[in-house]
């Protein structure tokens, strides 16, 4: 899950982290009382949970409250990669004398988290990894929570020119340690890290993403979900237990299992269809998942078919067909069933669908190649 | 000969009290799996499927001489689970929850350093031998002893893979099922270079997706040292593009991990990669025995 970046900044500021004052604001009226209260010039900041936010113009510096009032409405008008401005984090503006790259994330590759740094910060650091590669420095914990002093010497040092800089920056990379531990991220980053004037540090942007898989645990963090930038479908779906995702072609999915809905969804594409979703109705399904299932496709006026493709371990076949069953009860199904049914309790569910005159696949071929020509 | 798991292997079931757990622990006792035991903290003393259960994991493998430890547990205790197992020296440890916090893995990864047991998952469907042994959730029947490896990141998707050979009567050696979280406690490269030693296999299917640098560091092993006939099928060829993990992840991640990158490298590395779980059988029908 993604957080906006004066949430972020909110939980670098706790961890300790140095970062540059400021206020989240929804109306013009409280920019104008947060830039007073920061004194001019001062930063707006368009809060999407999107890339590229300043190449779109959403970030302005305004120097007087007559220019603030222009360029809030403007801000307030932008949509960033389909996404409306609803929030604007007004800054102090800082006079920046140098800027670096500073991140934690998991590794997954090494099985560790590495805190990355250059001192070449900036849009351009995804280039000079690739282009200067001995520019962005890694420190791994090998397993560790905390920093090992022996270690982490060198790497501040290759980062950071001067010892004032080099206790500034371990203070930094503490507290996004702390923030990182204390809140399960999956990433934390900043980009940039400044200097100003005075040769003070300051965390100017924030960005972190944190761990579904342990929002159970951070209550307070969970609720930090922005609903603008969820498909409501998709929320809904994730409440049934069901695993959804909308795309734009006009074959429905119900699979279980993420490998074969997605290799489902592959596999009509390789015949000639085009999928409009990925479902997941996940294991041990009882049927009015796959009631719950069709409701939410059924939804897309594009679809014009829809494969069930369901391969029985957990999942028991015949709990699939009862949910078919039920549905063809309920509801009044605008466009055709093709089933494929194999593994635990196959039998069963066959017998109970034929007697009612569904006719089923054994193999997912025959049932792939049946869907596409019905939604061609 | 097989992997990982055989007739021999004497298994304990944490969890066993719990829904899934049961019901698993009875669908394994079936199959033929040497179930020894189970774990439940707090319900030692109970017996479920006429095994009993004990408190800690050491008491069970003290009393059993279990070599293997199956995980039901919810994912908020899996990392405990997984612990006590390392701690217990068990020598394979399985586990099939899903749903682990990511920072619980890089605990249980720096808790693995040094440690000799092995770890296959999370959020995996086991491991089996067939006809054998089987440690997991997977529907046993469609399985078959026969020559061929198998190796994947999904659970479905590798029972349609197992069913597709088991249909042309190719049999499997051993079939393992990775798990498909970020991290995990034994990789593909690790299972191949098992399957290339196993002198009962002669092939190996290995189905990835999209999504990390597995299927790639795999490749890389796989051109300097499998001989054996090799089929690779990659998932997700359709899905949407990836969620961004900032620059960080740009930074540190070495390359392209779409499905079609992964197809591309795997062929490069001799493996041949189909469009179809129906056309593996094929390509295995003249090349074993």
């Amino acid at each position: 899950m993604k957080i906006h970046e004066y949430q972020a900044a909110q939980l670098f500021q706790k961890a300790g982290i140095p970062i540059v004052e400021g206020t989240i604001t929804t109306t013009v009226d409280e920019a104008v009382q947060a830039a007073s209260g920061l004194g001019y010039p001062v930063v707006l900041k368009s809060q999407v949970l999107v890339g590229g936010r300043g190449k779109a113009g959403g970030i302005k510096v305004v120097k007087s409250e007559e220019e603030l009032h222009e360029k809030y409405a403007q801000l307030s008008q932008l949509s960033i990669k389909g996404y409306q401005v609803k929030k604007i984090y007004v800054v102090r503006a800082i006079d920046i004398r140098k800027e670096f790259y500073l991140a934690a994330i998991v590794d997954s590759a090494n099985d560790d988290i590495v805190l990355i740094a250059s001192s070449e910060g900036g849009v351009e650091i995804e280039e000079t990894a690739k282009t200067n590669p001995d520019a962005i420095k890694k420190y791994y914990l090998q397993g560790d929570r905390e920093i090992d002093a022996q270690r982490f010497a060198p790497f501040i040092r290759s980062v950071f020119d001067t010892p004032e800089l080099q206790e500034q920056g371990q203070t930094v990379f503490a507290g996004l340690l702390k923030t990182f531990f204390d809140n399960d991220c999956s990433l934390a980053e900043i980009n940039p890290l400044v200097i100003d004037g005075s040769g003070t540090i300051y965390a100017a942007d924030a960005k972190i993403n944190l761990d579904d898989n342990a929002l159970d645990r951070h209550e307070d963090l969970a609720a930090l979900r922005d609903m603008d930038y969820e498909e409501p479908d998709e929320i809904e779906a994730k409440e049934k237990n069901l695993s959804f995702v909308k795309l734009d072609g006009n074959v429905g999915c119900i699979v279980n299992g993420a490998g074969l809905a997605m290799a489902t969804m592959d596999i009509v594409k390789l015949c000639g269809g085009n999928p409009a979703n990925f479902l997941d109705v996940g294991g041990s399904s009882n049927p009015e998942k796959v009631l719950n299932a069709l409701k939410i496709i059924l939804r897309s006026p594009d679809v014009r078919a829809i494969l069930i493709n369901i391969f029985g371990g957990i999942t028991r076949c015949d709990d699939i067909a009862a949910g078919i069953l039920e549905a063809r009860r309920q509801m009044d199904l605008p466009v055709p069933l093709v089933i494929r049914l194999t593994g635990t309790n196959e039998a069963e569910a066959k017998e109970m669908l034929t007697k009612e005159g569904v006719e089923t696949f054994s193999t997912m071929r025959e049932a792939v190649e049946k869907v596409v020509a019905l939604a061609n | 000969m097989s992997i990982l798991v055989n007739k021999d292997t004497k298994v304990i079931v944490q969890g066993i009290t719990g829904r899934d757990g049961s019901f698993h622990a009875g669908q394994m006792i079936e199959y033929g799996t040497n179930v020894v035991g189970g774990v439940t903290p707090g319900k030692g003393g109970q017996e479920v499927h006429g095994r009993p259960v004990f408190n800690s994991v050491r008491e069970a493998k003290d009393a059993t001489g279990a070599n293997c430890a199956i995980i039901y547990v919810p994912a908020k205790f899996a990392k405990a689970a997984i612990i006590e197992d390392l701690e217990a020296e068990m020598e394979l440890i399985i586990c099939i929850s899903e749903g682990l916090p990511l920072l619980d893995m890089v605990e249980v990864r720096a808790a693995m350093r040094g440690s000799s047991s092995r770890l296959i998952g999370p959020n995996c469907p086991g491991v089996i031998t067939p006809g054998e042994c089987k440690v997991g959730i997977m529907p046993g029947h469609i399985h078959q002893p026969g020559p061929i490896g198998v190796v994947s990141r999904s659970g479905t998707l590798t029972y349609e893979v197992v069913y597709n050979l088991s249909r042309e009567g190719i049999g499997q050696s051993t079939c393992v099922g990775i798990g498909g979280d970020p991290i995990i406690g034994t990789r593909f490269i690790d299972v191949l270079e098992l399957f290339n030693k196993d002198e009962a296999t002669q092939g190996i299917v290995m189905v990835g997706e999209i999504g990390g640098q597995d299927e790639q560091i795999a490749a890389e092993y796989i051109k300097k040292e499998i001989s054996k006939p090799m089929v690779g099928f990659i998932a997700g060829r359709t899905a949407p593009k990836g969620k961004r993990m900032g620059h960080a992840g740009a930074i540190i991640s070495s390359g392209d991990s779409t499905a079609e990158a992964k197809r591309a490298i795997l062929q490069d590395a001799g493996v041949h990669v189909v469009d179809f779980p129906d056309e593996i059988p094929a390509f295995f029908q003249q090349k074993v025995s």
